[in-house]
């Protein structure tokens, strides 16, 4: 087995160590050892976006993020989305949407959607459906999705 | 018990049904705490990993695991030989029922593997890792065997069988004639040669489709602690807690109350998480080592070796009068069941004339052995290959007859009173009323304007389920119930269900605080599936709603020491007919139970007959791009009778669902296999699924036609919807560059295909 890697980072918001092996995915790390299983694991290759995470802003696949490249970066995951004074907007307008079935998919297009949203406060229809094509939801046709973002970044814009 | 009259038909005034209160379970799972059957984790936890066949069809001639078990981290090896062995005999599982030597093979091969991704050996490490390699100094010595992938290939003269032993039974009768086709079935009414004799126009089409995944996001997952005093418990991701807790303690040879089992939230099943894989190898991997288990399934492993959906091969001709009358029909339905027995061309055959009436049928149907994994339920399972073929033949006499497919539809609809060719005679149905709302909607009356862009029309029938239910609940004592049920929440149904016991109780939904239960904490409930659990887990809690309400009225009798027929309970408020200062609210009177005779509880069992069938109608205009054959859904609607939408967001969300997962059968998803028959495309880049890019908003037309057997009018929603899409989608195709397809997927080679034939 190889040595495991010190890594120092920041996961919503709060410094954290861990110790990792070189073969570890970021999603792994996060499950596994921070005990953040909000991110969910569907495909483990980069295909269903489940495992969408913020890294430094951008949203990226965490089973593609090897986790000893976290050393100084800036991760944030579902947890890291609401506050002590409630929701996100994007999480309240998922809930009043019924934006969600199974809810496996949730924390990722929640993800996706808040870097969407902090890039491009007022995207169309078609910018939220191409930001949104690296997640699948198989349960709800999208249509719901679509209807929170977009509900989503209305509210946030006139916050 | 019987409802009353004005519940039946539906004119009752509802305070909480057809509103939309934020799910109960929703805050847990926009913010990651809910627990999906993954998120485990328990002190001393083991990870087991599965070694697969990387053959189709293989006699095992030997496997040796000595090298596994010596790798250090490793902590139990097992094989079929550490199962008990099982009968051939046939088990109810609430959605399809399972031969118990079967599901023991399935779970880990005997003598031979039948489907690339069949599970041989289970291991258990101190990690996922170390287990993993440990598959790797496994050795299998294979004889390799010829695979059969298609029903045509299956039941070619000569072909290769997956059991030696295996004869048809025909009719009821063993043939004794040795072939992959396990049963067939016929369904007969009328005379279909003389209906035939009369029809002015007739159309005989065949069709083949192929093998596709269910595409849950949540891979199957089972941890399992067997502990020292011989209980097991199994956290796992499933459609019903109690037919995993059943083919548990069937394969571990365990009464059942020795298994409990804790569905944890579930990521997804639309039929694929019932029948079990990992649950009784996690639990013998648990018994050996003394330690749980916990074992999940990478999305290739889901795609190689958890049921997908039949594959199949329809002829299907009917004929019509020329003033388009459907005089006679006749389907010949083959269906692939993968690796052992299945039937899943008997749905399909129960369907495929199912919004029609037609004087004269005849169906025959066959389930088919091929070297795929075992088929399973998928979304009104064999429905939808059916309708493929019966709604594109019916364009094409429409076409013919150069009448209007929705006229055509409404003139020859299934009513109360039609009989369908397997038997039952439909009660109140809302097959017309979804055709004249589908006539009505702004997209069918709407031009649709553009070259290469078309319009189709397709129907759907799905029968639903009703099988069994148990909840009961508790009063608190600031007037709020704790609900207690038994079916796992997929789309909502704990709020589905908490507003019909609120409703009954004149409460609110955010009164009620539903729980889904494990198996030693609630009665015995059958899978979330057949669109059965808002109908029929809906009546039990309809049940518990009354059961309390006669209770609270004694309390209230009690308290206020007056006869209980004195007593009238209305709008959550209790009062006394002859005294009206005697007035309580519900949640008054809740705080005062101790002085009354301590708590209330509520409690109900269901086997409900009344299920009420489910139609629907797709309308889908489409673009098809005749240089790659690609084509793009531009709008899609859905009108389809719900009985009664408890709560219309989620009902609209599966009615949106089905669609997409009928678009993405009718034009992307296929199990590719080589001609070795090893799965080709086991990933979700290459299973490709819709996204948020391949479709529109889905536009949805709710028909309340109220189910007569059930109190607050529920038919199931769940599986109808995802019927239409694909001949709908056919026929639209057609609309746009006059070409019909035959074959599922129309992906765009297929397409393209099909214009060169015509140019």
């Amino acid at each position: 087995m190889a040595k495991k890697v010190h890594i120092t980072t920041t996961v919503n918001g709060e410094e954290t160590e861990f110790l990792c092996e070189p073969r570890q995915t970021l999603l792994e790390v996060l499950r596994d050892d921070l005990d953040l299983t909000g991110t969910k694991e569907g495909c483990s290759n980069g295909n269903c976006g489940a495992c969408s995470v913020l890294l430094n802003g951008q949203v990226v696949d965490s089973c593609l993020v090897m986790a000893v490249e976290m050393e100084g970066q800036e991760v944030t995951t579902i947890e890291g989305v609401a506050s002590a004074d409630g929701l996100h907007p994007l999480q309240q307008k998922f809930l009043e949407h019924a934006a969600l079935q199974c809810g496996i998919c949730t924390p990722g297009f929640i993800m996706a959607a808040k870097a969407l949203l902090e890039a491009e406060p007022n995207p169309t229809e078609e910018r939220i459906r191409l930001y949104l094509a690296g997640n699948l939801c198989r349960c709800t046709g999208y249509d719901k999705i679509v209807r929170a973002v977009q509900d989503a970044a209305s509210v946030m814009s006139k916050a | 018990m019987a409802a009353q009259e004005e519940d039946y038909l539906g004119i009752k005034d509802y305070k909480v049904i057809g509103t939309r209160p934020i799910r109960h379970d929703g805050v847990d799972k926009v913010t990651g705490r809910a627990k999906y059957g993954a998120d485990i984790d328990l002190a001393g936890m083991l990870h087991g990993k599965v070694l697969r066949s990387p053959h189709a069809h293989a006699r095992i001639k030997s496997i040796d695991v000595s090298k596994a078990e010596a790798l250090h981290g490793v902590k139990a090896v097992i094989t079929v030989k550490d199962l008990p062995l099982q009968e051939d005999k046939i088990k109810d599982l609430g959605e399809g029922a399972a031969n118990l030597m079967d599901l023991r093979c399935n779970v880990l091969a005997e003598n031979k593997v039948l489907y690339h991704g069949h599970a041989i050996v289970a291991v258990a490490a101190t990690d996922a890792n170390t287990a993993e390699e440990a598959l790797e100094l496994i050795e299998v010595e294979y004889e390799v065997l010829s695979p059969v992938l298609t029903v045509h290939d299956a039941i070619a003269e000569g072909a290769p069988l997956l059991f030696e032993e295996q004869t048809t039974k025909s009719l009821g009768e063993d043939t004794g004639k040795k072939s992959n086709i396990t049963t067939h079935f016929q369904h007969k009414l009328g005379d279909v040669e003389a209906g035939f004799a009369q029809a002015d126009v007739v159309v005989e089409r065949e069709f083949d489709t192929a093998t596709v995944h269910q595409g849950y996001i949540e891979p199957q997952n089972a941890t399992a602690l067997w502990n020292a005093d011989g209980q097991v418990t199994v956290w796992c991701s499933t459609q019903g807690a109690f037919t995993v807790r059943e083919q548990t303690a069937q394969l571990l040879d365990l009464p059942v109350s020795q298994v409990k089992v804790v569905p944890m939230e579930i990521g997804g099943g639309f039929g694929g998480k019932i029948r079990v894989y990992l649950e009784p190898l996690a639990a013998v991997l648990s018994k050996k080592t003394g330690r749980p288990v916990k074992m999940v399934m990478s999305r290739t492993e889901v795609l190689q070796a958890t049921g997908p959906t039949a594959g199949s091969y329809v002829k299907c001709k009917m004929g019509v009068s020329k003033d388009g009358k459907i005089v006679a029909a006749q389907a010949t339905l083959m269906y692939e069941s993968g690796g052992f027995p299945g039937n899943w061309a008997a749905p399909g055959s129960m369907c495929i004339f199912g919004p029609y009436n037609i004087p004269n049928i005849h169906i025959d149907g066959y389930e088919v052995l091929v070297n795929k994994p075992q088929t399973m339920a998928y979304r009104a399972p064999g429905a939808t290959n059916a309708a493929f073929a019966s709604e594109t033949v019916i364009d094409e006499i429409c076409e013919e007859l150069g009448v209007d497919p929705l006229d055509f539809r409404f003139q020859n609809a299934a009513k109360e009173g039609s009989r369908r060719a397997d038997g039952p005679t439909y009660p109140r149905i809302g097959n017309e009323e979804c055709l004249n709302v589908a006539r009505a909607t702004d997209h069918y009356k709407s031009k649709l304007e553009g070259k290469k862009r078309g319009r189709g029309v397709a129907s759907g029938f799905w029968f639903n389920a009703g099988l069994q239910s148990s909840a009961s609940a508790s009063v608190n004592a600031d007037g709020k119930i704790s609900l207690v049920e038994g079916s796992t929440d997929i789309g909502g149904s704990r709020t589905s269900l908490a507003m019909q016991l609120a409703e009954v109780l004149g409460l609110q939904a955010t009164d009620i605080k539903p729980q889904v239960a494990d198996t030693d904490s609630v009665g015995e409930t059958d899978v979330t599936g057949g669109s059965r659990t808002t109908f029929a887990t809906g009546w039990a809690v309809y049940k518990v709603g009354l059961d309390i309400k006669v209770q609270m009225i004694e309390r209230a009798a009690k308290f206020w020491e007056i006869p209980k027929d004195d007593v009238k309970y209305e709008d959550g408020v209790l009062s006394s007919v002859s005294d009206s200062s005697k007035t309580m609210t519900f949640a008054e009177l809740a705080g005062k139970l101790d002085e009354t005779g301590g708590p209330v509880m509520g409690r109900a069992t269901v086997q409900p007959p009344g299920v009420g069938g489910a139609f629907a109608i797709v309308i889908v205009d489409v673009e098809v791009d005749t240089d790659t054959g690609k084509v793009e859904i531009l709008r899609a609607s859905i009108v389809q009778d719900v009985g009664k939408a408890i709560h219309p967001s989620y009902v609209e969300g599966q009615m949106q669902g089905g669609v997409a997962q009928g678009i993405g059968w009718a034009l992307n998803e296929e199990y590719a296999y080589k001609e070795d028959g090893t799965l080709a495309n086991g990933s979700l880049l290459d299973y490709r699924m819709p996204t948020c890019l391949d479709l529109p908003m889905i536009e949805t037309h709710i028909v309340e036609v109220p189910n007569p057997g059930h109190p607050y009018g529920v038919r199931g929603v769940g599986e109808v919807p995802i019927v239409p899409p694909p001949a709908a989608v056919a026929n639209a195709i057609y609309d746009a560059v006059g070409v019909r397809l035959f074959d599922l997927p129309m992906s765009p080679g297929r397409v393209l295909e099909a214009l060169w034939k015509k140019a």
